[in-house]
């Protein structure tokens, strides 16, 4: 299954410069670990100890994963994936 | 430098005012490559505290998405602090996800002195840049190179 991934500007030195690639699974995780296959060093930005990063969101079209499954969610052919670093501080 | 309207200055420390003693957060976008904040867009914090700032995810993606739609970036990306000074603290760095934004800190600690500085924060470095305050870019001289010779 194909999905367009959406890269923030923060990781793509990983993806070559690249602000959209495609990646396949059925998961946000299975995304990922192709993702990863594809753009060595990619997981670690976002994956920490087998969840999400609590400052990485992760949507699938507009839902945000953290409340639909996290990396379980799931996802379908021609859906978008965006990644972006959440805007956050003290 | 950061270089911007005396009018989004004014719109950021109402919004700061506004939410104290809450963090007020959000972004000034601009044109990619010019480097000139243009379009005021105060975002919710979803954290509501006087401690912390977290732009609401959902309000974020459309805001992204409206950005890249229009071939902008944000160019300032700016929060309150609103007990300390406006320096960035270290959650600030660390989460910092935007090395082309100016980090704008605004602090309404005390309330009759608003304090308003500027920051690029790159890989977990902060450098402070001054603010010029214009009342538009049109006349305002961007470098050097516009200034004309004298002879």
């Amino acid at each position: 299954m194909a999905v367009t991934v959406s890269i923030p500007t923060i990781l793509r030195t990983h993806t070559g410069g690249e602000k959209a690639v495609e990646a396949s699974g059925a998961t946000v995780a299975e995304i990922i670990d192709d993702l990863e296959a594809r753009h060595g060093g990619l997981k670690t930005r976002l994956v920490k100890e087998g969840t999400l990063h609590r400052f990485v969101n992760v949507y699938v079209n507009d839902e945000d994963v953290r409340f639909s499954g996290g990396l379980e969610a799931k996802v379908s052919d021609g859906d978008t994936v965006t990644i972006l670093p959440a805007v956050a501080g003290g | 430098m950061l270089q911007i309207r005396r009018d989004l200055v004014d719109e950021m420390v109402a919004h700061a005012r506004r939410d104290h003693p809450d963090e007020a957060c959000g972004v000034i976008a601009g044109p990619e490559g010019t480097d000139r904040p243009e379009r005021f867009v105060p975002m919710t914090n979803a954290a509501r505290s006087p401690t912390f700032y977290e732009f609401d995810s959902a309000e974020q993606l459309r805001l992204y998405r409206e950005m890249d739609g229009n071939d902008e970036v944000p160019v300032v990306i700016y929060h309150s602090h609103t007990a300390t000074e406006a320096y960035p603290s270290r959650t600030d760095i660390a989460l910092a996800g935007e090395p082309g934004a100016h980090y704008v800190l605004v602090s309404t600690r005390h309330p009759e002195d608003i304090e308003l500085r500027s920051y690029r924060i790159v890989d977990g470095e902060v450098t402070e840049e001054p603010v010029e305050v214009v009342d538009s870019y049109l006349f305002s001289h961007t470098g050097a190179d516009d200034v004309p010779d004298r002879g």
